[in-house]
């Protein structure tokens, strides 16, 4: 292991392996740490993913894909279902992965592009050099080292010390993180074809239950609620209640735990030497929770900066303010109007839900696009309208965008 | 040392972490520890998905 690398990426999950191998391929020298004896492991994610998403960083496997979707069956409170195909749903629900073997195989593109990878070390801090991040403190094995670098990429997920330690503030508040637990189950009997959620403030407060395929007969069967709601009970407890009314002779195979950042975009992700992306940037969709893609897109663009920053040897803001400009554009959008609609989602009574679901039980959805849908939804709940109505503004700005 | 965490119960997902707001608690590999910084504030209490932490003031 060398002491010196262009590039630090702290953190071995989605967003971390492809930006390590976007700037190996670029020719940069790149050192990934992971804290972790396991790549992957343990899994705090239900591991729904879109497909075009996916495809756009890699080649889908068969060896990590669990299944394939065809559509989601969303249960309002009263058990009205709405069905939506993949194509409208698409945001999240396509494949259902394995994440061990898929953050693995992503770590292992790193490595091919000429990555160095450490795991069982994690980053205890930074090196800080007249105002500009120089490098990582580190304890492999329970040894100190410090290795220094050009420019380090903050991937560390949820529990992100990284932004702190140059003085970014990622901390979260109650509401702006859902809180989740996850069993995989043997027994639910679900068609395999589809994914589940189910709405309800008795059976998730602010947040939802989801079921999702996992082949052979398995589900992740999950819940997150949101953090402010949590407390006297907690995710896993709702989700126990849950699982014993509805799959009481199903048999649980692994317990998975996790939160999910829903805050929407926070103010600044970079400093000098440093960019934050994924979960540790708060890139996740606050709606969905999603934030596999978005990690990998950020991943990506952070690689690519990076590169443009070395070669011309400014690594301050100046320059990796490119990074912050580009995500922002790309992703930062959606991020930005998924937080609107979880601001109001969050206050809607069980009521509120059931008669949004009764508004669009008759209505096909395989053949409509986005915008049908917001017409249905409106022409059913004036109110909703108008509390959506920015995010209304951007998403006609949005589809004609689109379609030029 | 004003939490206190059972290992018994915590999944190690850092859910805890992200809310601390002096930043008082690390996830080192599979446990977590809290140091001098902490407030009792009950944040991380209140939001781990199982319960694990208990806050005492
Ligand atoms: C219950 C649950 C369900 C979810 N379901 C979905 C879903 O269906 N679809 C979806 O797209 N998203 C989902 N998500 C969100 C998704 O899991 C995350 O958004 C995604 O993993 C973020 O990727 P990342 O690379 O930013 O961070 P992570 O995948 O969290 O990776 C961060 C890595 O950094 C490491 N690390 C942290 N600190 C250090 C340190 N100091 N030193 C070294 N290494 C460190 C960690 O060990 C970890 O391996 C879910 C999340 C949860 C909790
Ligand atoms: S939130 Fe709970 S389960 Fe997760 S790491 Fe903290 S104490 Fe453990
Ligand atoms: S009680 Fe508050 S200050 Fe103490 S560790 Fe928990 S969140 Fe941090």
């Amino acid at each position: 292991m060398k002491d010196q690398y262009d590039i630090i990426v702290i953190g071995a999950g989605p967003g971390g392996s492809i930006a390590a191998k976007t700037a190996a391929e670029k020719g940069l020298s790149v050192l990934m740490i992971e804290k972790r004896q396991e790549i992957g492991d343990p899994v705090r994610c239900a591991e729904g993913v879109s497909k075009v998403w996916l495809r756009k960083h890699i080649e889908p496997d068969h060896r990590w894909i669990c299944a394939d979707v065809k559509g989601s069956r969303i249960f309002s409170p009263d058990g009205s279902m709405i069905e939506m195909a993949e194509e409208i749903a698409g945001g999240e629900v396509g494949y259902v992965l394995e994440r061990k073997l898929f953050d693995r195989a992503l770590a292992c593109e790193s490595a091919k592009a000429g990555a160095d990878i450490m795991v069982k070390t994690r980053a205890t801090g930074l090196i800080i050099e007249d105002g500009f991040v120089k490098g990582v403190k580190l304890m492999h094995l329970g040894e100190e080292k410090q290795i220094r670098s050009k420019v380090v990429i903050g991937a560390d997920g949820i529990e992100s010390k990284v932004g702190r330690w140059a003085g970014i503030d990622t901390s979260l508040k109650p509401r702006d993180i859902e809180t989740c637990a996850q069993f995989l189950m043997s027994g639910t009997a679900i068609d395999q074809n589809y994914c589940y959620f189910y709405l309800g403030n008795e059976i998730a407060p602010s947040g939802y239950i989801w079921v999702f395929p996992k082949g052979q007969g398995l589900a992740n069967v999950g819940i997150g609620i949101l953090g402010s709601k949590s407390g006297k009970k907690h995710a896993i407890d709702y989700l126990k209640e849950f699982v014993g009314k509805k799959y009481p002779d199903a048999k649980i195979l692994e317990i998975d735990v996790g939160g999910v950042p829903v805050s929407g975009s926070i103010e600044r992700t970079i400093a000098n030497g440093l960019m934050l992306v994924g979960d540790a940037a708060r890139q996740s969709d606050p709606i969905t929770g999603g934030g596999i893609i978005n990690a990998m897109e950020a991943g990506k663009m952070a690689g690519e900066v990076a590169f443009e920053a070395i070669s011309k040897n400014d690594v301050s803001t100046a320059t990796l303010g490119l990074y912050e400009k580009k995500w922002r554009h790309k992703i930062g959008m959606d991020i930005d109007n998924s937080l609107i609609v979880k601001d109001i989602f969050v206050d809607f009574s069980d009521k509120e839900i059931d008669s949004l679901a009764h508004s669009l039980e008759d209505v096909n959805f395989s053949s409509m696009s986005l915008l049908d849908l917001l017409y249905a939804l409106f022409k059913a709940n004036k109110k909703l309208l108008w509390d959506l109505r920015v995010l209304f503004k951007n998403v006609v700005k949005y589809e004609l965008d689109f379609e030029r | 040392m004003a939490i206190k965490v059972n290992k018994f119960k915590c999944g190690y997902c850092g859910a805890c972490v992200s809310v601390c707001p002096p930043g008082a608690l690390e996830l080192v590999e599979t446990w977590i520890e809290a140091d001098d910084n902490c407030t009792s504030c009950g944040m991380c209490a209140k939001i781990c998905p199982v319960g694990a932490i208990e806050v005492s003031r």
